[in-house]
């Protein structure tokens, strides 16, 4: 690595890097300064420091709207599309990854192609589907919906990563008497959790903001989940900044403090995630 | 001897797959054959029924205002992807070259750097929405305060400039994504390298130029196919900054917001039918997975040619 001995390159490069990270902030902690300000300070005093800290357009926000059911929906959706993905795609890609058979290299590349395919363009057979199957406007439907889109990458990354485990593990287990699913579940599960982490960590921000799905697939206000509930809020509350503004923060604080308590395992996660490919 | 092994009770294997197979095939591979079955039907109201060939093909490249509207669209969404894609692959390596030197602080900015991304789309888009909104204000009193109040204009507004404005704060968002793919990058490469480059005399700028940057194309292969894929069907911006209608003026219509549109809005409000929303998908899909291979290819291409350079 280069070391900066020269002081001014140093300077210049905390300079850069300060700037770039006001960038970021800024808008960050404008949007929750301008969520504590009464409605007349927003515009009157827009760069300042709320007077006194005013919850009052949350209290709204809370009156107006069910937004703990939505709240509640998102993390029921999250979890367990995030379980069922790691579920299937490990067992899929432990099955794809340590036995040869007609059509193992066929379905390998038939589910990594899913990487590619944009599975919005899919959506007129999706409520189609979700229709003949009476799960349209339930959150079933956005399950089945995020665990398709979740399974090409989770078989990318785990596929590889059994690929690494040394046969020899499995063979002295099936010498102690292991059938092949045991195999699977006292050995190679247990050695891949770090690949599961990695897996889940990179589809739990595009399940949990996503938003083309829940708009086109949900109808009731009770299986609304957060970013569907902020595209409503602001279209039908856009010239009330106050409550606007704490509808924003409503939605982004909470996966902000996750993210900041659990940003170690982000990294780690996305950074192998890039690594692999 | 795993031989044997592998012979006995393989019915398990089946068991394992079949879940994940038929939720896969289900609701991601069928809907995309679905779309492109469905493209071949026509005929009025919403869900056709008439089988009508190669018609709506036909109709989408030749007459208004499908014509229009999908030449629009696609142009809008190849100047929305060069953006986005000089955006985070330049200031991005550029950014991840830094966070990667040996000074104190430097986890922290790469830390930083991915918060946007845990926003939603929808968020940064209505909370820059809101900053540029000439009521409140904020964004144009800032660009007075700093003399450059002269730059002031509808940003929104106009139509060359709204593009761009989404095209910049997508790149806001998704920068950090970049970032971490590129510092995951450099950081994985060996450090011996690194040392024989410096016992050889390279300075800084050679090292970036001839060490990490040949070292480190894949992963921008990586990178802007993941754009690629990801700008070709955007629509959350679209929505969030400028509505469904892609204001003004179909300025900062995309692929994604054509889709929505054409697919799912009532006829005369800008829908066009499902069968034509079917056709609209199904080009988009080509137009995605050809765009993939190509970029496969060039980036296979180049870093088979920067391999060469090396030897020789």
């Amino acid at each position: 690595m280069i070391k900066f001995k020269n002081g001014t390159v140093r300077t210049l490069l905390y300079v850069i890097l300060i700037i770039y990270s006001m960038s970021i902030f800024y808008p960050i902690f404008l949007m929750i300064i301008t969520s504590l300000k009464e409605n007349r300070e927003i515009f009157t005093r827009p760069y300042s420091l709320p007077q006194s800290f005013n919850l009052d357009s949350y209290m709204y926000l809370f009156k107006i709207s069910n937004y703990l059911i939505y709240f509640r929906n998102s993390i029921i959706i999250t979890l367990t599309s995030l379980l069922i993905i790691l579920a299937l795609s490990s067992l899929i890609s432990y099955v794809l990854a340590k036995y040869r058979f007609i059509g193992s290299r066929f379905l390998y590349f038939y589910f990594i192609a899913g990487l590619i395919i944009p599975i919005k363009l899919g959506t007129i057979g999706i409520i189609k589907i979700m229709l003949g199957l009476h799960v349209f406007d339930t959150l079933v439907a956005l399950i089945i919906v995020y665990v398709a889109m979740g399974i090409p990458f989770g078989v990318f990354i785990l596929t590889d990563f059994i690929r690494l485990i040394p046969e020899e593990l499995s063979n002295s287990a099936r010498i102690d008497g292991c059938s092949e699913p045991e195999i699977f579940f006292r050995i190679i599960l247990p050695l891949i959790r770090p690949a599961l982490a990695a897996v889940a960590i990179i589809n739990f921000i595009p399940i949990w903001n996503d938003f083309w799905f829940p708009l086109l697939l949900v109808r009731t206000d009770n299986v609304k989940t957060i970013p569907l509930a902020t595209a409503l809020l602001y279209g039908q509350y856009e010239t009330n900044f106050g409550l606007i503004f704490s509808v924003l923060v409503a939605a982004s604080l909470p996966v902000i403090i996750f993210y900041l308590i659990m940003s170690r395992q982000f990294i780690k996660g996305l950074s192998s995630g890039a690594l692999k490919g | 001897m795993t031989e044997v092994f592998r012979k006995k009770k393989r019915y398990f294997i089946l068991l394992f797959l079949v879940g994940g197979l038929i939720i896969y095939t289900a609701f991601l591979v069928v809907p995309i054959l679905h779309s492109m079955f469905y493209s071949l039907f026509g005929g009025p109201g919403i869900v056709p029924k008439e089988f009508v060939g190669f018609q709506n093909y036909i109709q989408l490249f030749t007459q208004n205002p499908y014509k229009e509207r999908f030449f629009g669209a696609f142009g809008n969404t190849i100047k929305f992807f060069l953006i986005v894609t000089f955006f985070q692959n330049v200031i991005g390596f550029f950014i991840a070259v830094l966070v990667t030197r040996k000074f104190i602080g430097n986890t922290f900015f790469r830390r930083i750097s991915f918060l946007p991304t845990t926003l939603s789309v929808l968020v940064a888009g209505f909370l820059f929405t809101l900053i540029l909104n000439p009521i409140w204000g904020i964004f144009d009193k800032f660009l007075e305060a700093i003399g450059l109040g002269f730059l002031v204009r509808p940003w929104l507004g106009t139509p060359s400039i709204a593009l761009v404005v989404i095209a910049i704060v997508t790149s806001w968002q998704y920068l950090g994504t970049s970032i971490i793919f590129y510092t995951a990058g450099i950081d994985a490469i060996d450090s011996e390298i690194l040392d024989a480059a410096k016992i050889d005399g390279a300075g800084p700028l050679a090292e970036i130029r001839y060490i990490i940057f040949p070292l480190i194309l894949p992963i921008i292969g990586i990178v802007t196919i993941l754009i690629f894929i990801g700008d070709f069907t955007q629509f959350d911006i679209v929505y969030a900054m400028t509505s469904p209608y892609a204001n003004p003026q179909y300025g900062t219509d995309l692929f994604g917001s054509l889709f929505y549109r054409a697919a799912f809005f009532p006829i005369g409000r800008g829908g066009w039918g499902m069968g034509m929303g079917a056709t609209v998908a199904t080009i988009i899909f080509f137009i995605v997975t050809i765009g993939v291979l190509l970029l496969l290819f060039a980036f296979r291409m180049k870093g088979i040619a920067r391999k060469k350079e090396g030897i020789e």
